[in-house]
């Protein structure tokens, strides 16, 4: 069994225990991603994720753009943009990572046969000076990568959640959003389509210390989530404690009029979270 | 022994009691010789140190919020204990120098560094540490955080003794302290600036310890929740002061007009923010445009208006 199955097969999980345990590593590398971006971490941490796969250069299939500075350590806006051809073939995945946080792997998204997701939003947190990456995993099994470097955010501001009690009496809620299309008058049966999903959740880091028993407080976050419109899949996600509290996702799509969106989520302690809208053509 | 009169010690006290809020500024980062901070007594029995308004820093020590003691028959109260343990230690070396009454309690007024990094400088002094009941649980998530963050930016030397000293006497709603013939209101708070906000209230001058939850010069910090900050300030107005002690910002402050400027920076953020939640703009880029036109008005502000906006956003989406 490959690495790559591994990874596969128990998800996220098996790559955020790695990342745990070798959290010492990530330390030490730190300081030289500080003063210089030597991507140290990412060589060591690469092998773990994608074992000896070759990664090329994003080469436009993907690009990523985020703020050079996390002006807010908990909610570190991340856009991703994929354009996709003929000779790449479509987008099967793409994995997020954050080099330096105590567990990298933010979310491995996988996308839909026909979902045609050209644009992905989500917000992270980013824990230290680190490059946030996304590799791109095109339908010939090549992987594509692209990244950009964060700066810590100064002062105070740490990647926790701001108001725990309030995230403990919503959670599970969720909200969708769409955003009016600005090609009025196209008559096509599919068109991309903006949407935002929200869904409360502290998505805690675990990585808190009880100050009594001295013992690691367990995390709670949401490990899966899929995304479909009527019986197709648009996307789904399995993620880690590097996305940001109330996990929020925007992204453009190939909407068909009339068929509802649903979503199905479910966190570390086993609660399952579903909701479900409706979708007119009149707000496509 | 006598009780304290109101007086100007220290050298740089004296400047504060002639002069004006301009000059004030100009003096407050001045340290006195023999490592004690410059406190100003601004009530009988009350004194205040004013921080710079900075980032924490090597060079600044982590002196950047106001801090304060207060003085009863029987003992001692500090309120928050500085940057670090060095600024802690030159607070109670300006204690001293005031009163050799026991520090009986020390009351954290929230959870962020500039506020309790110095309280292992107290662990010798007996003093019990009072605080919010949410600051132990927000401790526990950020305290690691913390100390390794803030080794980049204030050095390995001085974060070498700070430790992440946890209350053990937690404010519910209101509670008294009694410090001889002295009694203090302590009030913990609903989310604000932080989840832990508390503040302190001395009867008998009638000021008023804010803590962070007034800000003055330095441009607040959102870490909470805009919208119970805004909620609470007709509260927090209420509250019967002569003056007050603001987080940051100068010492003393008008209470309540010490809290006008913050209220209607809150107000601009919050508009800004809700027009780009309508209008579909996304975070990253609603967050370089609000409160732009609050800049002028504020010490720090692209240092922290980016943050506040981006917290906002992310709460103000669920409206």
């Amino acid at each position: 069994m490959t690495l790559r199955s591994t990874f596969r097969r128990n998800g996220v999980a098996a790559v955020v225990l790695l990342t745990m345990l070798g959290a010492t590593v990530s330390l030490g590398a730190q300081a030289q991603s500080a003063g210089g971006p030597e991507p140290a971490t990412w060589n060591s941490l690469k092998s773990d994720v994608f074992g000896q796969k070759t990664i090329e250069p994003a080469d436009g299939i993907i690009s990523i753009e985020a703020p050079k500075r996390a002006e807010d350590a908990a909610i570190v806006p991340v856009d991703l943009h994929f354009k996709t051809d003929a000779a790449t073939g479509r987008l099967k995945a793409v994995t997020l990572i954050v080099d330096e946080n105590p567990s990298p792997v933010a979310a491995v998204f996988q996308f839909g046969k026909d979902a045609g997701v050209t644009h992905l939003a989500t917000r992270l947190r980013v824990n230290a000076y680190s490059y946030v990456r996304a590799i791109a995993e095109t339908e010939d099994g090549k992987l594509h990568m692209t990244a950009t470097y964060v700066k810590a955010s100064g002062g105070c501001s740490a990647p926790a959640v701001k108001n725990p009690d309030e995230a403990q009496a919503t959670l599970g809620q969720m909200k969708l959003r769409v955003f009016p299309s600005n090609a009025p008058g196209t008559e096509s049966m599919t068109r991309a389509t903006e949407m935002q999903l929200m869904i409360r959740h502290p998505n805690n880091s675990g990585l808190q210390m009880d100050q009594v028993t001295r013992y690691y407080i367990p995390p709670h976050f949401i490990q899966g989530l899929t995304i479909s419109q009527g019986n197709r899949l648009i996307m789904s996600m399995e993620g880690g404690i590097s996305i940001s509290e109330d996990p929020n996702f925007r992204f453009e799509f190939n909407a068909k009029p009339d068929e509802d969106v649903k979503v199905d989520a479910s966190d570390t302690k086993g609660k399952k979270f579903q909701d479900e809208w409706p979708i007119q053509s009149s707000t496509l | 022994m006598s009780q304290p009169t109101r007086r100007s010690v220290l050298k740089t006290g004296a400047l504060f009691a002639c002069c004006g809020m301009a000059h004030m500024r100009l003096a407050r980062a001045q340290m006195v010789e023999g490592g004690a901070l410059s406190v100003t007594e601004i009530a009988d029995g009350v004194f205040a140190f004013a921080g710079i308004p900075a980032m924490m820093l090597a060079r600044n020590q982590g002196r950047i919020c106001n801090l304060g003691f207060i003085v009863g028959s029987d003992a001692v109260a500090v309120i928050d204990s500085g940057g670090s343990v060095a600024e802690g230690k030159e607070l109670i070396a300006a204690i001293r120098a005031m009163t050799d009454k026991p520090i009986r309690y020390l009351i954290n007024t929230h959870m962020h560094p500039d506020h309790i990094f110095g309280n292992a400088a107290f662990a010798a002094t007996g003093a019990t540490v009072v605080g919010h009941h949410n600051l132990p649980r927000a401790l526990e998530a950020r305290g690691e955080f913390y100390l390794k963050s803030y080794r980049d930016s204030m050095g390995s030397a001085l974060m070498a003794d700070v430790r992440i000293v946890p209350p053990t006497q937690l404010v519910t709603g209101e509670q008294e302290l009694d410090l001889g013939g002295r009694k203090l209101k302590l009030i913990a708070w609903k989310p604000a600036h932080t989840d832990n906000d508390l503040t302190v209230l001395d009867e008998q001058s009638e000021t008023f310890f804010t803590g962070d939850l007034c800000f003055l010069g330095h441009l607040p910090t959102m870490d909470g929740s805009l919208r119970g900050w805004i909620a609470q300030l007709d509260t927090l107005k209420a509250i019967k002061a002569k003056r007050a002690v603001p987080g940051h910002g100068p010492v003393p402050a008008q209470w309540p007009q010490g809290l006008e400027p913050e209220e209607r920076y809150f107000d601009v953020l919050a508009r800004d923010i809700r027009k780009a939640i309508a209008d579909g703009v996304p975070i990253a880029k609603a967050v370089k445009t609000a409160a732009q036109s609050e800049q002028g008005n504020w010490q720090l502000f692209t240092e922290y208006n980016e943050r506040n906006a981006t917290a906002a956003f992310a709460e103000l989406e669920w409206e």
